[in-house]
This record gives C-alpha cells, structure tokens and sequence, in this order.
C-alpha cells in the first residue's frame, strides 16, 4: 500500500498528491511516469511523475478531475492509501546540452512541463516557460514555476489572467522578439501539442512532446500506447513517453485517445450512482 | 490384463453452447472412477517411452499405476518429485506433441490420458490433502527471481526448499505472470494459480508486486541488496504486430492487450470493474497458437457473434494444442485458413471496419518443416470486422536488457544461456523460459526454472559456476507461434 502524505487542491479540476514510495523516488527523472491503481476494481492508470522528493522518499502526481479514478482520486485524503503504485517507467527525458529552452504546457500539461524546466533551469538552460490555461481561475503552479525558469509567460484563453491568447501566440511573438530557442518542449492536450509543432516546424526548432497514451501494463507489454513516430509504430510506454513532435502522427493519437470515450461515461455514471446509492 | 480400449475415457465437458457465453471451466474433470479405469489403460511399458517427451521428466507409469490401485496421493508425491505444478501442467501442456506423442497406445489408438490422469491427481490432492511445505534447514543467503511466471515459480519453488532465502519481485500487482494474466480462466481457473503461490509463500517465498526490475532496481542493485545470484523469468511480453497498413486503428487489439484486460482486469465484469474492452460483433484473430485460440474464445464468450481464426497455413499446421483447436471448433469459432491479413480498414474516425485478406496456398517446406504459404495471385477479398486481435507472437521484454550492462541477448531480444546452466554472460545471473526462448509452452518455461535452480545451487555451495559444456550456446531458437 502506499500512502498519500500530502494533498494539494490546485484548482477546482486540478490536485496534487504526494504519495510515499521510497523507492520510486530514488530513481525517479522528470519525463517518466507511474502506474496507480486505487483499488481492487480499479484500472491502471498511467500518470507522469509531476514532483519526486529523494529525503522524503515521495511522488508528487498532479491530474485532471476527468474521468472515474480521478475523480476517486481527488476524493482521497491524506493518510489514505492507494493500493498499487509502479515506476519508475517510461524513458527519462534528455535534457543535456540545450542553452536556449521554451517549456510549453497548456492547462493540466503545466504540471508536467514544471519538473522539465526545473531540472534544465538546474542544468544552467535560459529557459522560458509559456503555461496557458482557459481562464484565470485555472491558473495553477505560478509560483513553483516563477522560480524554476528564466522568465514566466502565463496567457489566458479569454484574457482573464495576464493576457488573451494560445501558447501558439505567445511562443511565435518570442521567436519574432528574436528569442531563439534551441528546444521547445510543449506537453498538454494532443491538439495544442499539434499547434505548437506547425509552429516550430517553421522555424525549424527541435521539439520533444510528451505523449500520455491509453495503456494497460506501461511496461511494453498490451501495446495499446502504440503511436506512429516517423512512419513508424513505438510504444509510449518504453519508447517514450519523450518523442521528436515534428515525427508524431496526432491526428492518428488523437483517435486512438478517444477509444473508450463512451464507456468512460458509463463508467462514471456508475461512480455517481453509487455516491447517492441509487441503481445505474 | 490392460484395459485395450482404443479411446480414452471421455472427460465431463460443459456443453460447447452453453460453455461458450461463461467463463466457467470447460473440462469438468475425472471422477476417481474414471481416473482409475482410463489408468488401467496404461500398459506399463519397460522402456517408458513417454517420460522422454516431458520437459521435467515426470515418471509417468509409476504415477499411473498407483492411480491404477486408487493411492493417489502416492501418486501426486510421484510427480511432484519432478513436476511442482502439476495442476497448471495437466491443464495447459501441449500432451499431444510430448508424452503422449511417444505412448506405445497411440500406435493404434488413442494414447492414455497422461494430462487428464495428472490433472485428475492435481486436483485430488488440492481438494484432499494438506499441502507438505517441507524445507531444508535455512541457508541464510539471498537469491532474487524476477518474474513469476512458470520459470520464475519454478525456480523459486526448487531453491525454497533447499532453503534458500528467495524472494519474487513481480512487475504487475498480483503474482502469476502469463499463468494470470494470458491464459483464461476456462483454461486455467485463476484459483488454482493463487493456490500454487500460496504453498510457494508456506515455503517461505517472499513475493514483491509492483517491482519493475530494470526500472525501479537494475540487476547490480540488487547484488548491492545483498541478492547472491538472480533469476531472469520476465516472459515474452513485448507483442509483435504484423505491420500491415491499418494496425493503429481503433479496435485493433494485441492479443495481449485484449486477454489482459479479460484475465487480469476483469474487463468483462464492466462498469462494476473499472477496466473497459471493445468486443464487437464480429471479430478477427490473427494467428493459430494457443493464444489465438484463448483470444477467439474468449471473444466469443464475450457477446462476439461471428468470431474468426485468421491463420496463414492449414488447419494441419496450427501450433495450438489439439484440445484448444477442438474446444474453438465446438464452441462455434470459424477458422478461415489459408488467409493471410495484407491490410486493415477503417473508417474516417479511425475506427475498424474490417480487413482485407489474400488466399494462400502450401508450397515447399520452409525452415520450421512446415510448408510454406504462398500468395495465390488476385486473391484479395475483404471480411468486414468490427475488432482485430493480432495473436502472432511475442518477443521477450526489452527493460532488463534495456538497463543491464554485460547482459548478452540475440538480435530479437531473447536472452543468451548455457544450453545446461541457464547461466548467462553475467556472473551469478541465470535466466529461462519465454525472456531465453521466445514465445514457447509452460512446460518447457519450468523445466528451465528447474535447471537454473540446480546451476544456482552449485554455483553458490562452491562458489563457481557450474561448467557449461561448450561455454554460452543459443537455447533453442525464437519460437513464432505464427
């Protein structure tokens, strides 16, 4: 069982939980991710190491209330337990040798991108975060992030926080100010991952996303996280999660992530039902 | 006087219709008459040609014939003195191309029932008896197994009881590995799996779930854990796809993805378990192994009207036990051989629609001995399909040799071994089972568990490692079920 040491409600969608697991913290690097199922019935859900504490011997998670076992999730406390947690998994990224950085993450993708910019800010990049969000309520991690980057860049969709418009904007506005970056790393929905690559590859700049695909095991084994990577199939799992964006096929990962749409609907159907104790 | 009966004694089946919507056993079992009487059948040949067919040697006549007399737990202690899990064995073991292969009553006929008598004797037991956990006083020194599949529980099971300190580190949340999470439940019910670890645990075998070795400690970490030797059993877990145009789109499953979600996650008790699965009406399985068959009935047993086994060659050819191919069969699975899949179509959201096949026709033999499949030309045809499962085969799992240094694996990933020892290029580090051979049988998985167990013990009551009779040979070749 692994514990949950500490709980952060980040935004109305967004919590945090750092979960004890020593051992995992040990060997954990910013790109990899963990496996967790809550209970018995529960799926394997694969959720990217947002935060690791080596001391304190805990993996910080940070999700998105969107479906059934999150939902459970962010209705956990601490001093509660999940019953399965697995990691180290996934290829670590490589973030060596790069002096001129944009981190891009959209919404929920900010958490993920956050432990990115913090080690290449420690490894001496100038590095730039763009976090954009739909409005100024969903803002989350500004301050962590403040201190992680050389300079912070938030946009709202709706200009309700700093300033109206996509990541897509603020990153082609830097590059015309003559910022030239010699890595994006852009993680958040599939669609703004898309955007962002057309960009960079216009001005040709080496991207890495990271691909949060629908998987079983996360050890290389179901193969249901296959994508195509350059005319070729890779596993998210042990391939990635880190992949070149300008070789990733989206509008081809974009259907595969819709594959249990409707039944994780009936899925959360059931999980309200059960609350109020009445029959599906 | 043998019993000269050219069949053996039939074994209760549910029936094929109604066994096809349950996920129930479908071999209900001998009763002890039947056992005893299909035992008589046995004619206790001098020469015993059958124990040369079985992987772990198990002394097939001494156990029949005490099975002949009804003292079966004299005969459960014949084979467990080779066999640790003989109700896994007799359930899933290919008995047709092994021991029963080489049985003096196939000449004319059909061989004795060694499977079923084993089983009978596996069950009995379990159902009877109290199972021994008998040790060897405690030798204090550590030994790690990765994996607890067949070879990992093997040898796991071999070094407990000579008393060593054995500890199973397993990668998924329960112990079992293929046994659990690939063979259904109609083949191998899941509690007798759990059975079997529990009297590994009354030996005093330690199991750690969710350890990814490779990820969360590399093999070196583990020596630094105090670990004297380790055991390399993480299966074949990587599933090969065909590579054909459309492998990517929604409802194209690998049979390990699919009988994953069933088995281990339980996706068919849906919305009450959380794990979903997309089944369909109609659907595909590439492939004529043992999993292909898994795969299909499953499918079937889960609301597939019109399920398919797609395979390349003919029915004759078919790498899955007969039992398997027979039970599909009744069960209403339609094989549609001399098929080969050259692409599979989807809709413009990405979703299976269906697939487009070439017919084949038997050339030459090829380097299996099989004869090889050859294109017939304009041949291609279309089967409309609501779910593709491609069952071709697995490659053994990249993550250890992945992280471990000095570790030798051949260009498809297995594992290189001394062909005796299981040793390989690492010092104190033995492996077996699919990691080593490729996808392969139970059977043979434990029979390497056992033969590193021995090699483990030697190497470290003297401190050297047993010698290889011509330094690190190939062990097999890669096995495609395909």
């Amino acid at each position: 069982m692994y514990k949950i040491v500490h709980k952060q409600i980040l935004n109305p969608t967004v919590t945090r939980l750092d979960v004890a697991a020593p051992l995992i913290a040990r060997k954990a690097k910013p790109g990899q991710f963990i496996m967790l199922r809550i209970d018995e019935a529960g799926e394997r859900v694969p959720l990217t190491i947002a935060d690791y504490d080596r001391e304190q011997g805990t993996i910080a998670i940070i999700f998105q209330l969107v479906g059934k076992t999150t939902k459970a999730l962010a209705e956990m406390d601490e001093g509660d337990e999940l019953l399965d947690f697995v990691g180290p998994l996934g290829t670590a990224s490589h973030l060596e040798g790069y002096k001129k950085v944009a981190v891009i993450g959209g919404g929920l993708g900010t958490a993920i991108a956050y432990p990115q910019a913090k080690a290449l800010h420690q490894l001496g990049a100038e590095v730039d975060i763009i976090a954009g969000f739909r409005n100024k309520d969903l803002v989350i991690l500004e301050d962590d992030m403040k201190v992680a980057c050389t300079n912070l860049f938030i946009t709202t969709d709706d200009g309700s926080y700093v300033r109206q418009g996509f990541v897509t904007d603020v990153l082609r506005e830097k590059i015309l100010e003559g910022r030239d970056y010699d890595l994006v790393i852009a993680i958040g929905p599939l669609i703004m991952m898309k955007m962002i690559c057309n960009v960079t590859k216009e001005y040709n700049i080496h991207t890495i996303v990271s691909m949060n695909s629908i998987m079983v095991d996360g050890t290389g084994m179901c193969g249901g996280c296959r994508l195509t990577v350059g005319g070729e199939t890779k596993f998210a799992c042990i391939d990635g999660p880190d992949f070149d964006g300008h070789l990733v096929n989206f509008d081809e990962a974009m259907r595969r992530s819709q594959i249990y749409k409707a039944e994780e609907k009936q899925s959360e159907a059931v999980h309200i039902c059960r609350l109020t104790g009445k029959e599906a | 006087m043998a019993n000269m009966s050219l069949k053996k004694v039939a074994i209760p089946e549910q029936d094929p219709n109604a066994r096809n919507k349950n996920f129930a056993e479908v071999s209900i079992g001998y009763t002890p008459e039947m056992a005893m009487e299909e035992a008589t059948r046995c004619l206790q040949c001098k020469h015993k040609p059958c124990i040369a067919g079985c992987p772990v040697n198990v002394r097939i006549p001494e156990f029949i014939g005490k099975v002949a007399v009804g003292e079966f737990e004299a005969a459960y202690d014949i084979i467990t003195s080779t066999n640790a899990m003989p109700a896994i064995c007799g359930r899933v073991c290919p008995q047709e191309t092994q021991c029963e292969e080489l049985c003096v009553r196939a000449i004319k006929g059909e061989s004795v029932g060694i499977g079923r008598l084993e089983r009978f004797v596996a069950d009995w037991y379990m159902a009877n008896r109290q199972q021994k956990a008998e040790v060897a006083p405690a030798k204090h020194r550590k030994v790690a197994i990765v994996g607890s599949g067949p070879a990992g529980l093997t040898c796991a099971s071999d070094l407990a009881k000579l008393g060593y300190d054995v500890t199973i580190f397993e990668a998924f949340h329960v112990p079992g590995g293929v046994l659990m999470y690939g063979i259904p439940e109609f083949r191998l019910p899941k509690a007798l799996v759990q059975s079997e670890i529990d009297n590994l645990r009354k030996l005093g075998v330690k199991i750690e779930t969710n350890m990814v070795i490779g990820k969360i400690l590399t093999l070196d970490e583990l020596y630094d854990e105090g670990y004297e030797a380790i055991f390399i059993g993480t299966g074949a877990g990587l599933p090969s796809f065909m590579k054909i145009p459309g492998e990517n789109f929604n409802g194209v499953y690998s049979a390990n993805e699919f009988l994953t979600r069933i088995n281990l996650m339980k996706a068919y008790k849906f919305p009450d378990w959380d794990t979903p699965i997309h089944v369909g009406k109609r659907c595909a399985v590439i492939g004529g192994g043992n999993v292909a068959m898994d795969a299909a009935r499953s499918a079937k047993r889960l609301g597939a009207e019109d399920v398919y086994i797609v395979y390349r060659r003919s029915e004759h050819e078919l790498p899955a036990r007969l039992e398997e191919v027979h039970h599909a069969k009744e069960e209403g699975i339609i094989l549609k051989l001399l098929t080969n899949p050259v692409e599979i179509l989807g809709d413009e959201k990405g979703w299976v629609t269906g697939m487009a096949c070439v017919e084949m026709e038997l050339g030459e033999p090829d380097s299996s001995g099989r004869r090889r499949p050859v294109e017939k030309q304009d041949s291609r045809f279309e089967l409309p399909m609501d779910t593709v499962i491609v069952a071709i085969g697995q490659t053994p799992n990249p993550l250890i040799k992945m992280t471990t240094p000095g570790l030798e694996t051949q260009k498809w990933g297995g594992i290189v071994v001394d062909d005796h020892t299981m040793a390989t290029s690492k010092a104190g580090v033995y492996a077996g089972g699919d990691a080593v051979t490729g996808a392969a049988t139970v059977i043979l998985a434990m029979g390497a568990g056992k033969s590193a167990a021995t090699a483990i013990d030697e190497y470290l009551t003297t401190g050297k490692a047993p010698d290889p009779e011509s330094g690190a040979v190939i062990l097999g070749s890669q096995k495609v079920e395909y």
